[in-house]
Formats: C-alpha cells, structure tokens, sequence
C-alpha cells in the first residue's frame, strides 16, 4: 500500500531501471514463479488460478482459472495465445507491462502454458506497437537463452516455444477468434459461436487458451501471495487489483493500479486529481468505448468491479474509464465513436456492416445542422437492429454505447435538429 | 516495367518466420511477411506481392485479401515519414483535432496527402493505444506523446533538418504506477 488505496501489486518494478532485461529482472524474482508452479501438478495450478478470483482483464471479465479447466482431457497439441491487440478505445495499460516488465507477462504465459500443458505460445501484439513489440521480442530472445523457453523447460520433460506475432490494424483481431484467424494468416473474421471458448476448437482446431496480457501477468503474483490474499485485496468475485486507464478530462491521466472495486469517483478525484479548469464532471465511459456511458450522477458510489458496474447497466470491460466534462457536445462524442467501429467493423455480419455506416452518416447530420427529429428514433433503431444480431460482439459494441448516449443525453441531439 | 529484385535479407526473413508455425502451416507466415516487405521496401509492390503469394504457397489473390483486409498494409508508396495521428475519443477530448489542423497547415497538405518533397504522408488513425498521454501519433515504427502545437513543430522542423526529435521510447510512466516500488 502507497496510501491513498492505491496498490502495486502488478506494477511494482514497472520503475526499476532496465526491468525488461533479464539480468535485471532476476534479480527482482522473475521466473521464480515458474519453477514454483512447475514444483505443482498442472492442474493444481489452474485451482490455485480459480481460487483467485482472477477475472479477464481484456473484456469480457471471465474466470481465468475456469478457462483454463475447459481444455479437453485428451486432445493435444495445445496453444496459449497472448492477446496483446489492445484496441479497445481508451486502453493503453498492456502498453505498459510488456515495455516495463515483459519478463512478468512472459512468465504469467509460460505458467499458463505448463497448466494447460501447451507446446507453443503466441503473443499478438497490435502491429502499432512497434516499440513494445521490440522489447518483447528481445525479452523473449534472453529468456529462450536461459533456458526458460524451449526444450524440456527447467529440466522436466515439458517444452514450449514462444512466438511473436504483429497484428496490421485490426481492431477486430482483438476478439479472440478474430485473433485466432489472423494467426493462421487469413482476414479476423471472428468465427461463428459455438464453440463458446476456443479452448476446446481454437488455432488449426487445437484447444487453445486466449487470456490478455494483463491477466496473464497477475498469474506469478498470485503464486507468489497466495490466492487468497490477492482474492482478499479485491471485491467479492473480483480478485486482486487491475489496471485503470484513465484519460480524458482529468488532471492526472495516467494508469492507475487499484484493488478491484475501488470506487470510481476516487479514481477521478483522488488518484486522477479531478476535473481541469474548474468544469464540472458530465459524464464517464467506464469501460473502454464499447460500454454505455454514464451521467455525472450515475458515477457516484460506484465500486469499479465487473458486477457492479453491469449493475449501474454498464460494464468494465478493459477499465478504460473516459473522463468528459461539461464542455463536451455527446452528439460530438457519438460522431467520435462510430466512426471507429465503422472503420473497424469487419464487414462479415451486414447489420454491423451496413448500420456502422449508417450510424456515422447520420451522427453526421447531427455536427452538420441536417439532422431532424426522426434521425434521433432511426439511430436508435439502427443500434437496436445490430444489438444481439450479429456474429461478434462488436454489434453490441457499437449499439449499446449509441443507446445509452441517445437515451441519457437526447436533449442534446433534440437541440440540434432543424425540427 | 522496371525490375523489382527482393532483397536477400527478406529471403531469410522468410526462413525465420516460416520457423515460427508447425511445419504444414504456412499461410500463417502471411501477415509477418507482408509486414517484412513494407518494413524492407516501404510499400508491398505487386511483384513483391507475387513473391510473397509463391513463397508462402497460396494463390495471389489471397495475399490481396490480407493487404486490403488490414490497414496497415500499403499497396501504395508513402512519404519518408508516414505520420499516424489519432482521432480517437481520449485524444479529440484533449484538443487533438486542433493540433492535426495545425499539422496540416504546418505541411501544407491535407490528411491523406504526401508533401511535394515527398518527405511527408498525414494519415488519421483510430486510438493508438496511447490515450493517458493524449493525444499521440506515430511517426513511421516511433511514438510521439503528448502533443501540443509546440512539440509537432519541433517534430515536424526535427524531420525536415534530418535532426529528429527523440520519440518517446519508452512510453512514460503516468499515473500511480510511476510512483515509488512497493514490496
Ligand atoms: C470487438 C472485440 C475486440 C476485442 N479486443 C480485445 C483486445 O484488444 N485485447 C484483449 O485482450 N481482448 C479483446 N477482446 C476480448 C477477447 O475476445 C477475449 O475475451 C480476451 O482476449 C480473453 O482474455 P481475458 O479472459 O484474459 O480477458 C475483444 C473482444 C471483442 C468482441
Ligand atoms: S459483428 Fe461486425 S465486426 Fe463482428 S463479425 Fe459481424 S461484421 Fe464483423
Ligand atoms: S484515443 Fe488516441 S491513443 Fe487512444
């Protein structure tokens, strides 16, 4: 503890001089994790993950011991995926862990890999991230030559091999079998569910565990504290801390560890040192921008962990929390947001496909003093005609954000219709 | 048409990154290999592209889905400095659309355009991953933090007299993880 309720548990020798070295990082125990988990039984490694309370950090907020329990019994080979795509809107924390401390991501994964007992690892990192994906590949290198990636890893009779893959401006590629396509070099078009998971039917068919970087690197530090003490430092069925990026109209934007559950207007005010020039709070994207916007009221008491924010009829999701103050037009901010996933969106599903397009036509007319009345209903009907009708979760991604900005704030689109 | 040679280095290259997938999976090299191409040649010409198509063993059109598929990829020469500015939602809330304005007169070109001197191409992207330290933009594979008008002026004069401005490498820490280590 700092004080303050701020916490670093993941982060702590992010400011230890040349950390991504191995050298260095050695010294500060990475690795020790490794043989600690190799001393147990794979699976007595996905319980100790269970009994965590460890949740997915990339979005979707699931178990990640329960993941790891879904690989079949007897199918092998078997693959860990990194997912190091971070293109969520407002996301920049897994940006951070692999320049700062790459050897903790990779020991979190290699941990994985032993409990799933996979033969190969694959980080995806976004193919923007040319320098991270420097300091990863080199971590890996030095890793590779002490002999913690490879054959017959630390001396038992389980190998595995770690790959770097870059992605090229897709954010889709961060759904994870959007991911899992890309990797076996075809367009992200994520795949038809079920499967659920692609823990059973993942990369080239074989099981396959696809955890974010973030998560991935708590794993040494819950070996290392115990379950349940990083099961205690967070709210109930969220374990241990998370990262917060924070950003927007904030004084202090940065990235935030906090134990889970911290309340959301202690991370504006207190760790985020408030509003700048005087303005007043008028609303909080609290989940990256895919979640449903909140209104200054909506923001107070509210614990940042995934049941309470789906609570407040929002979601975590990559705890990307958007600080807007009052000076912000939301139908700006609607603009703003659907001409991403219309950029993005992958074209496979057509009410995502069409409506993304439509969405940022007509969120146009609202900027352009076109728009009229009856564009505020046919937005909404457009999201409402994408929401729970497409292939992937990028649908609801797009529609549950424009609803919430419509139904909050459709004064504000009112005000700029001709009639 | 003039002869396009691929460079040696790339067919390592190849060799290398086949080695990253099991043997009878080759379509993956795809995406790392066009990447390499644009890396080495600065745009994926389309005898390159053919290259690529016949090493990795699939048919060209393919490899045409991947290069018009992911944003990244180029089918088209760029400027010297292929400059990716941000426009999404953290950095248009901390003024990033005044700033590529004033880029864009500082260059007097338009997003989209390349620079008469060939020097410069101003592209807008989707959120860089870098919204703490809004706005931001890459300058080719370099991050650049926290822009003002001040700072893309000395970027853009650093280019322009071959004496660039040191990009932020690596990513500063903000927040409470920059602060002191904790057991
Ligand atoms: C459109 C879309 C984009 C996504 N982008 C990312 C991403 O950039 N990074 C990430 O870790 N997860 C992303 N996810 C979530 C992944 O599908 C998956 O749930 C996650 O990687 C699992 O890891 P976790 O359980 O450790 O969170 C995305 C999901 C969707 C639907
Ligand atoms: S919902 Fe959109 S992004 Fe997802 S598969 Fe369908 S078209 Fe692609
Ligand atoms: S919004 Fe610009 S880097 Fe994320």
């Amino acid at each position: 503890m700092i004080g303050n309720g701020s916490v670093r548990l993941l982060s702590k020798n992010f400011d230890v001089p040349n950390m991504a070295t191995l050298d260095v990082a050695m010294k500060h125990g990475a690795y020790d994790m490794l043989k600690r988990a190799m001393k147990l039984k794979p699976e007595e490694v996905t319980e100790l993950v269970k009994a965590s309370g460890l949740r997915g950090h990339g979005g979707a907020g699931f178990s990640a011991g329960t993941k790891w329990g879904f690989v079949p019994k007897d199918k092998f080979p078997r693959y860990v995926c990194v997912n190091g795509d971070e293109s969520e809107p407002g996301t920049c924390k897994d940006r951070l862990i692999i320049e700062r401390d790459p050897h903790l991501m990779l020991e979190g994964a290699l941990i994985c890999a032993y409990a799933v007992q996979a033969e190969r690892i694959y980080i995806y990192i976004r193919g923007e991230y040319y320098y991270p994906a420097k300091v990863m590949a080199e971590a890996i290198k030095q890793a590779q030559a002490k002999g913690f990636i490879g054959q017959k890893i630390l001396g038992s009779d389980w190998s595995c091999t770690v790959h770097l893959q870059n992605g090229a401006g897709a954010y889709i590629c961060g759904e994870e079998t959007g991911l899992i396509e890309s990797l076996e070099g075809k367009k992200g078009w994520p795949r038809l569910k079920p499967p659920f998971y692609p823990a059973a039917i993942g990369l080239w068919g074989a099981p396959t565990i696809v955890n974010n970087v973030e998560t991935l690197a708590f794993v040494p530090r819950i070996l290392d504290i115990g379950p349940e003490k990083f099961a205690a430092m967070g709210s109930p069925k969220n374990g241990g801390t998370g990262l917060f990026s924070l950003s927007g109209h904030v004084n202090k934007p940065g990235v935030y560890e906090l134990p889970m559950g911290t309340l959301l207007t202690d991370l504006i005010h207190k760790h985020g040192g408030g509003i700048p020039n005087g303005k007043k709070l008028k609303a909080v994207i609290p989940g990256g921008s895919s979640s449903h916007i909140l209104t200054a009221d909506e923001c107070e008491n509210l614990p940042l962990d995934f049941e309470s924010v789906a609570a407040r009829g929002s979601m975590l999701g990559s705890a990307a929390v958007m600080v807007i103050d009052e000076t912000v037009s939301i139908p700006q901010l609607m603009h703003w947001m659907v001409r991403f996933y219309a950029h993005e969106s992958c074209g496979q599903c057509t009410p995502c496909r069409e409506g993304t397009d439509w969405l940022l036509r007509l969120s146009k007319k609202f900027l352009e003093g076109t728009a009229r009345k009856r564009d505020i209903d046919d937005m909404w009907q457009l999201a409402d005609n994408i929401d729970g009708k497409t292939i992937c979760a990028l649908g609801q991604a797009v529609a549950w954000p424009t609803k919430s900005y419509l139904v909050k704030f459709r004064h504000e689109f009112e005000a700029l219709c001709r009639n | 048409m003039t002869q396009v040679t691929i460079p040696e280095t790339l067919k390592k290259k190849a060799e290398e990154i086949f080695f990253r997938y099991p043997a009878e999976k080759r379509q993956s090299a795809l995406l790392p290999l066009l990447f390499e191409v644009q890396r080495e040649m600065g745009w994926i010409r389309p005898e390159a592209e053919a290259w690529v198509a016949e090493t990795v063993g699939v048919s060209p059109v393919k490899v045409r889905e991947i290069i018009t598929f992911y944003s990244m990829m180029r089918a088209e020469p760029v400027g010297k400095y292929l400059i990716q500015f941000c426009q999404n939602i953290s950095c248009c809330l901390r003024g990033g659309e005044n700033i590529l304005h004033h880029m864009e007169k500082k260059l007097g070109i338009h997003v989209g355009e390349t620079t008469k001197d060939g020097l410069f191409t101003l592209r807008v992207v989707e959120c860089l991953g870098g919204c703490s330290w809004a706005p931001m933009m890459l300058v080719n594979e370099d991050q650049y933090f926290v822009l003002s008008v001040e700072k893309i002026d000395k970027i853009i004069e650093g280019f322009r007299s071959g004496n660039p401005v040191a990009p932020d490498h690596p990513t500063p820490l903000l927040g409470n993880v920059a602060g002191e280590a904790v057991a």
